[in-house]
């Protein structure tokens, strides 16, 4: 039986009316349309999801990854039975359960222990099933003591690790998750990750949705790749990961440069000043000053990371960081402007911003960058960049004898002396390890 | 300990289909998602009385505060007849089931909207949430009905009809949820039902007979004005919790067909959209 597929897909599509705010949703409007186009045939469509098929065995964990509006939202809702497909089928053999958000159905009136029951009903468990397992998903969300607090008066922290708690303890047949590792802290990232993984152990199906790969290889044997709502990848996750590093590579623009939605001129080149700052805080361009032109650069040669960042509204807390992730998405590198002085916390206008590394000893790989631009105060995210400027790294010049560099042997390369000394014997033998 | 239906609990093998229905009837999703319904009732009940200063006091102070206005504005200045009963008990006794009816319509209108987040997040049986207003309404009506038999009892004029008066609340009840039905599916794409809703149950408050008997209306349009089963109801309600005349068998047969009707065709409608909520909503 293990080979009994639980999960089955054929022909797979899924078509939405593009014109979604133009589509009429008061009746005079409707009325209105069908005057005009009595036989509806002017609404523009989209193939969100377009002939996918797959199918997956009864027992395994498999990862949906894809850029964003790849389709991968769209083929969990249908999955989960939200959305119906607009053609194929899929074949589904056990019972299914979903977690497409953390909390859905929380209310923040309502204590924990009211919310426990009530979110335990709405992801379909019966109200004696949440009472036998009550103790432990309160165990594992670590809330004892504020079981009769209302939940608004939750830190975020704990608010994530009881809905997701609730979520976890559901043991359905096969379980549908969307991105539930974006939020909480490491520790408790890595205690979902546990958690799914045993769901996994335990004989169940996962079909888990990420953007972070770290967490879809710890997870995942196998991956299926979407990409403007086909499958262009079914097979082994080390693969399917490095066909995604490199179709985002391949969205984000030149190499080593990144410019926002509009914007032509960068850096000085052109008239940048034409351009109208806009009417919110945001990273305008970035680029990664490589030492050699195409976005290579050689380890531990000096590198640079330039921002024109657009500051309409200064706040006294505004931050701006940014992070450079190899090809998994670990970040390898985090750079930061914090500092209380800085002059885009108190006066509005365009700023360019220099990080520059003296020794970059990147390893040798494929590399994006992350930036954000941030309020401390009130967590607002102006602005969250992931995968951009994608530049290389390369081993030229940094000589190694006997041994060439391999991808893997380490994530970042520090120099250092070493010395060498025969015991028993004077002298000592010096050298330097690269770079 | 119940074992939940076999298509719920672990489906051999659940195909998804453009065009697959459910298979479950309404009564079937209803009693499969049981659990759910009573949840989301649950909250809604602990939910409303939060963080006011009178608290569950509201329960007994809206009506009597209704019927109060009722009595004032019918009783004293128009001054019409009351078959009789002490002006104030009568409105009392009509509200308590035109509360019921309007309570479930309109919460049962609103309740997809309100909830839209959990229509786009996770699957069950849509018609769960209109059918989880109901307990909440049920529950006005029974301290309502039992205000107006203490009123009754005071009186002595309470009788064995009382009995009656649930199959009169599950008239209200089924014709309310069937017309929640259709709006509440309507109301998905069109919000226009949000706003023409407050205004048709203010007209059908004026034209049932809530703050006035049927006997007031002229003999020659009694026929037409029964033909409102939310007449017939409220008459059916005052018989049996005031002891005033009971309506005519024939008009009861209408009220109930035409509730069934609506039942049907609300549940049918709500079918036929419900599985394009979660894109539309």
């Amino acid at each position: 039986m293990s080979s009994e597929l639980a999960v089955e897909a054929r022909g797979l599509g899924k078509r939405y009316a593009l014109a979604r705010q133009a589509r009429a949703t008061t009746l005079p409007e409707r009325i209105a349309q069908l005057v005009r186009a009595p036989f509806g045939g002017d609404d523009e469509t989209l193939w969100a999801l377009r002939d996918v098929a797959f199918g997956i065995p009864a027992g395994s964990a498999v990862g949906v990854i894809g850029r964003n509006g790849a389709g991968k939202s769209t083929l969990l809702k249908i999955l989960s039975r939200i959305t119906p497909p607009t053609t194929g089928e899929v074949r589904l053999r056990g019972r299914v359960g979903s977690l497409l958000e953390v909390g859905t159905g929380f209310h923040p009136e309502l204590t924990g222990r009211e919310n426990i029951f009530l979110n335990g009903a709405i992801l379909g468990m019966r109200r004696r099933e949440v009472a036998q397992r009550f103790e432990a998903i309160v165990a594992f969300a670590e809330v004892e003591r504020f079981l009769e607090t209302p939940v608004k008066r939750y830190s975020s922290g704990m608010y994530v690790r009881l809905a997701f708690a609730v979520a976890a303890h559901l043991e359905p047949e096969i379980l549908v998750v969307d991105e539930v590792l974006a939020v909480g802290d490491a520790e408790f990232q890595r205690k979902c990750l546990g958690k799914m993984g045993e769901v996994a152990g335990g004989g169940r199906t996962v079909i888990f949705v990420s953007h972070a790969m770290p967490a879809v290889s710890a997870l995942t044997q196998r991956v299926l790749l979407l990409d403007h709502g086909a499958c262009v990848f079914d097979g082994a996750t080390a693969e399917g990961i490095a066909r995604y590093r490199a179709l985002q590579g391949g969205g984000a623009g030149r190499p080593g440069e990144y410019r926002a939605a509009g914007v032509t001129a960068a850096f000085g080149d052109g008239d940048d000043r034409e351009d109208a700052p806009g009417p919110r805080n945001r990273v305008r361009a970035a680029r990664v000053v490589t030492s050699d032109p195409g976005g290579v650069h050689r380890c531990g040669e000096p590198l640079a990371v330039e921002f024109d960042l657009d500051v309409p509204e200064p706040t006294s807390t505004l931050c701006f960081s940014c992070k450079l992730a190899d090809a998994e998405e670990r970040n390898i590198v985090h750079l930061w402007c914090f500092d209380a002085a800085t002059r885009f916390r108190r006066q509005a206008g365009r700023y360019r911003l220099r990080f520059e590394v003296p020794r970059a000893r990147l390893f040798l790989g494929r590399y994006t960058m992350r930036a954000f631009l941030s309020d401390r105060r009130t967590n607002a995210m102006y602005d969250e960049q992931h995968g951009i400027c994608p530049f290389e790294v390369t081993m030229d010049g940094v000589t190694r004898d006997d041994y060439a560099w391999s991808a893997g042997d380490c994530t970042y390369l520090e120099g250092a002396e070493w010395v060498l000394e025969r015991v028993g014997d004077a002298g000592a033998q010096r050298g330097r390890v690269a770079p | 300990m119940r074992a939940p239906p076999q298509e719920y609990a672990n489906p051999p093998v659940l195909v998804i289909r453009p065009d697959s229905a459910r298979t479950l009837g309404l009564v079937g999703d209803l009693w499969a998602f049981r659990d759910l319904l009573w949840s989301l009732a649950d909250r809604d009940l602990r939910l409303r009385y939060r963080q006011t200063a009178l608290g569950v006091a509201w329960v007994v102070l809206q009506p009597l505060l209704g019927a109060l206005i009722l009595t004032f504005v019918f009783g004293v200045v128009a001054g019409l007849s009351s078959d009789g009963v002490p002006y104030f008990r009568f409105t009392f006794a009509s509200l308590a089931g035109w509360g019921l009816f309007a309570g479930v319509l309109t919460r049962a209108s609103g309740a997809l909207v309100q909830n839209a987040g959990l229509i786009g997040k996770v699957w069950f049986p849509r018609v769960v949430l209109p059918a989880s207003v109901v307990p909440a309404a049920l529950l006005d009506f029974a301290v309502a009905v039992a205000i107006v038999l203490v009123m009754g009892g005071m009186d002595g004029a309470l009788g064995p009809g009382a009995l009656l008066a649930p199959l009169w609340a599950l008239g209200l009840a089924l014709l309310a949820f069937g017309c929640g039905l259709v709006f509440a599916a309507l109301m998905v794409s069109y919000r226009d039902v949000q706003h023409v809703l407050p205004v048709a149950m203010q007209l059908l408050l004026y034209a049932s007979p809530v703050a006035y008997a049927t006997s007031n209306i002229p003999a020659a349009w009694r026929g037409l004005f029964l033909l409102n089963p939310v007449a017939t109801y409220l008459e059916g309600m005052r018989a049996a919790l005031l002891g005033t005349p009971a309506p005519a068998a024939r008009t009861v047969a209408v009220a109930a067909g035409i509730t069934g009707a609506v039942l049907f065709a609300g549940q049918a409608l709500f079918r036929r959209l419900e599985r394009r909520f979660a894109d539309v909503i």
